[in-house]
């Protein structure tokens, strides 16, 4: 009964940190609203009419949606990896790191599976895949395991930020023998969502250009670099709004890791683009097709590059002590590392895949307004739940 | 369709259900479910002898120009000579081997109505076949083995094949060109 | 299993007024919604779907509609072959394909698709041509190489679909439950020949040309958002038919029949003619091959 009633306050106490804000709150939820209707009444149409509302074709099969899914898993496993660093280095704010990391990764995957779930067909079907109700094809099919994974991911951060908000509310130290063996698990668990959602290409020999051992590693290394960039910018913010203390000391620490998993990430890169060149095989269209155009196709050449000049900038700031120490600098920098790795995964990756199709057509594929429109009501959709898990939060965190 | 047949398109049917199912029996497999044969289809399997391969008459351009012997009457003595046709069938331009051979090498002088081996021996025009193997001895075993050439029907069962020349005018064998069909819709073209 | 039975209709019945009050699509009401996949219906469930659809396309199209949905025959397992030596790339078969198999006119849907290929480059597909025009075909220098679904032993497709709404028969056809296809397009991303095709808008046929003889894994009318592939025309096969393209080729370069029969033509190609498969590095082991005959 008592625990029925600390629940109720909990919610009750929730909601009135929704309800309470200032115009600037007022103002980007405002925003947000008017992102998330539009991107509602789209996505209603093309529920209506079909994906043929989309550009995809049988040539393209997936496109921008399946993109900006990919980048998201990256975004939530990076978020809760940053755990292990706030662990070894014992950051001051550490409970704070997680809980923001875990709510992060909450929102990216709402999105994740939001865009794959604009993406299918029949989304009146997608109760095929729950188990039990359905017929999840496992252990074949990769995209199941990516819905496992996925499924079991959402459901352990949403239980560790879930108990951690309750306990700090009622006062309560959080029991570490329940929530450690959780955070921990959590860690594996981001690096796995990763690594599936990357098997799920690399497991199509048919698309050589995903079909490279190193396509794992190299998500890995460019999540590791877009994640903790949202996070760090996402600190600052919360340090100018609120009360919160977060030291320079920790937010330099997250940008000296990022240097390395950048240069990690480029070196992949490097990797794969030398691999391609110099054995100048068939597959090596693809990546012609991404930077250089294939037969007078080029639509998606000037966004490679951007991307490209984006890591490659963003890696020299941070490779400077002085630049990514210094805040101004460093932010240019998480925006130039964002702005590369989403322009990578989320274009980079899925179109030159499928450009050439299997049987050698090129088709240029760029997203169609309507494909926009949803989108952007998805990535709405998201911050609008960061801000709220970041609303609620901090007054519990911060014991007000 | 099976109700409302005539007696003879019936016993047509009957006898292709009867090849059938011969047919069924020496390659021993249990099919439950074997398609009507169309009223003209011949019942054949595969590796039966092509003697017995009956197929569609010949596909002679103008129905008035068989029987042969209509016009060219036996009793008069064929001119052997090798020749540029002048009174009748002028239009025919012999585009098969044409610098060995002519006219009579393939119709018989004697007896119009009849093709003729290189040996002499008289074949009908139903059996061209055996003509063209004469010289095309791998497309003819092909053929009877229902691999050259096309075949409809059914593939466990009666087959329809088609003489060689519903294909190829024997005076000018290669395949014409055709038009072909629209191409399909390009993607971007897809709305 | 019965429990299992219980709570999917519960599911049902939750579901299917949530969904029905939610879209008030009478495009998602009037399918089987809340039915099992193809493979766990029982005999009785099976013959109330098939009925079902059968009304429906009836009264659709304004006439006797049927959809069967009959087995494979034991003791086949289906094999084609395609000589390239007689394909003319005329397209007909992709025209008879469209008819037989109610592909939608609108947005196009072909499952064949008749490639264009310089003879100077050989089976190149990175210099081929699905879209050329010709006066007249073949062309000089070229030659014609139709694609369609390769029926593969160890088919990616089936492989990645994530919940089993495709699958491999006794007879080697690689089929689709169109009622249970989620279209998330997985098959197609892992399809090697371009195979498999997706219904983005919802597929038209003109009542007066859609073909009645239909099977429920073959060339029913397909709802939207589903993928649709070459079936051997099942409807056809299952029956000792031809399939379609193999009856209007003019050429006779499509060759079919029953692998496991040492007599039939198929055998015949494969004991007597070499053949190709294509890609064949991708370990898929098609059932359809080419050959030069």
């Amino acid at each position: 009964m008592i625990i029925l009633g600390q629940i109720a306050a909990f919610i009750v106490q929730c909601g009135r940190s929704v309800l309470q804000g200032r115009t600037l709150y007022w103002a980007w939820l405002g925003f947000l609203a008017v992102i998330i209707t539009l991107g509602i009444v789209t996505y209603i149409h093309q529920f209506n009419v079909g994906l043929i509302s989309t550009r995809m074709r049988d040539q393209v099969s997936w496109g921008f949606y399946i993109g900006n899914f990919t980048f998201l898993v990256g975004v939530a496993a990076a978020a809760v990896m940053l755990v292990i660093p706030a662990y070894v280095y014992n950051w001051k704010p550490i409970k704070e790191v997680v809980i923001l990391g875990e709510m992060l990764a909450i929102s990216a995957i709402v999105m994740a599976e939001l865009f794959v779930t604009v993406d299918v067909g029949r989304p009146d079907r997608l109760w095929h895949l729950i188990p039990g109700l359905g017929t999840l094809n496992l252990p074949t099919s990769l995209l199941a395991w990516d819905v496992v994974a996925l499924s079991f991911y959402l459901l352990l951060n949403v239980a560790i930020v879930t108990y951690m908000l309750f306990s700090l509310h009622r006062g309560v130290k959080p029991n570490m023998a329940v929530f450690v063996p959780l955070v921990l698990i959590s860690i594996p668990a981001a690096i796995c969502i990763h690594t599936v959602t990357a098997f799920l290409y690399n497991g199509f020999p048919a698309r050589e250009f995903w079909n490279s051992a190193i396509l794992a590693p190299r998500f890995l290394a460019s999540a590791f670099c877009s994640g903790p960039a949202v996070l760090v910018v996402l600190m600052q913010s919360l340090r100018k709004f609120t009360r919160f203390d977060i030291p320079n000391e920790a937010i330099f620490k997250i940008a000296e890791l990022m240097a390395y998993a950048m240069f990690v990430n480029l070196f992949l890169l490097g990797a794969e683009v030398f691999k391609e060149y110099y054995s100048d095989t068939e597959h090596l269209n693809h990546m012609l097709y991404m930077f250089t155009g294939l037969e007078g196709s080029t639509a998606i050449v000037p966004w490679m590059w951007i991307s490209v000049f984006c890591s490659v900038a963003a890696f020299a700031i941070f490779l400077i002590p002085g630049a990514r120490t210094n805040i101004p600098t460093l932010n240019i920098g998480c925006v130039l590392i964002f702005i590369g790795v989403y322009l990578e995964k989320g274009m980079g990756l899925v179109i030159p895949g499928m450009t050439p199709d299997t049987l050698g057509e090129i088709y240029e594929y760029s997203p169609s307004g309507s494909e926009l429109l949803i989108s952007l009501g998805i990535l709405g959709l998201g911050s609008l739940i960061m801000t709220l898990l970041v609303k609620i939060s901090i007054p519990i965190m911060l014991d007000e | 369709m099976l109700h409302k047949r005539t007696p003879h398109t019936g016993l047509l049917a009957l006898a292709a259900f009867a090849v059938a199912g011969l047919f069924l029996l020496q390659t021993g497999l249990s099919v439950t479910a074997l398609a009507a044969s169309t009223a003209n289809a011949v019942g054949v399997g595969v590796g039966v002898d092509p003697h017995a391969v009956p197929v569609p008459p010949p596909p002679f351009k103008d129905e008035d120009v068989f029987p042969c012997s209509e016009c060219h009457d036996v009793e008069d003595e064929p001119d052997t000579t090798r020749r540029q046709l002048e009174m009748a069938h002028e239009e025919i331009v012999l585009e098969h081997d044409q610098e060995n051979r002519w006219c009579l090498d393939c119709h018989d002088a004697n007896n119009r109505d009849h093709l003729r081996r290189a040996s002499g021996a008289l074949i009908e025009f139903a059996r061209s076949y055996e003509l063209c193997g004469q010289c095309h001895g791998t497309k003819y075993r092909d053929w009877k083995a229902g691999v050259h050439g096309k075949r409809t029907g059914s593939w466990l069962g009666a087959k329809q094949y088609l003489l060689c020349v519903h294909c190829h005018d024997p005076h000018s064998p290669s395949f014409k060109p055709l038009e072909p069909l629209a191409a399909p819709m390009r993607p971007e073209e897809i709305r | 299993m019965s429990r299992d039975v219980t709570r999917r209709q519960f599911l049902c019945i939750v579901a299917g007024c949530a969904a029905a009050a939610a879209t008030g699509c009478s495009d998602f009401t009037h399918t089987a919604l809340f039915r099992d996949n193809f493979r766990d219906l029982s005999p009785a469930e099976l013959k109330d779907i098939l009925a079902d659809l059968e009304k429906k396309h009836s009264a659709t199209y304004g006439k006797q509609v049927t959809v069967g949905a009959t087995p494979a025959l034991d003791g086949v397992e289906f094999g084609y072959a395609l000589d390239l030596s007689r394909c003319i790339g005329c397209r007909r078969c992709v025209r008879g394909c469209v008819e037989e198999n109610n592909q939608s006119r609108d947005p196009q849907v072909q499952w064949i698709r008749v490639l264009e290929m310089d003879s100077e480059h050989g089976i190149n597909l990175e210099h081929s041509d699905p879209y050329y025009d010709a006066e007249k075909v073949p062309e000089d220098g070229k030659f014609y190489m139709p694609i369609a679904c390769q029926q593969c032993r160890n088919a990616p497709c089936v492989k990645s679909c994530p919940v089993g709404a495709t699958w491999q028969e006794p007879d080697g056809i690689v089929v689709i439950d169109y009622d249970w296809c989620i279209g998330c397009r997985c098959c197609m991303a892992s399809c090697p020949y371009g195979a498999r095709h997706f219904n983005w808008g919802r597929p038209s046929i003109p009542a007066d040309d859609m073909n009645p003889a239909t099977h429920y894994l073959g060339n029913r009318p397909r709802p939207k958002g589903v993928v649709e592939k070459c079936t051997f025309c099942v409807q056809r096969v299952r029956k000792g038919l031809y399939p379609k393209c193999v009856e209007v080729c003019p050429v006779g370069a499509r060759k079919f029949g029953n692998l496991l029969d040492p007599n039939s033509e198929i055998r015949y190609v494969l004991d007597n003619k070499r053949v190709v498969v294509l890609k064949s590095e991708q370990n898929t082991q098609p059932r359809f091959y080419y050959f030069f005959g």
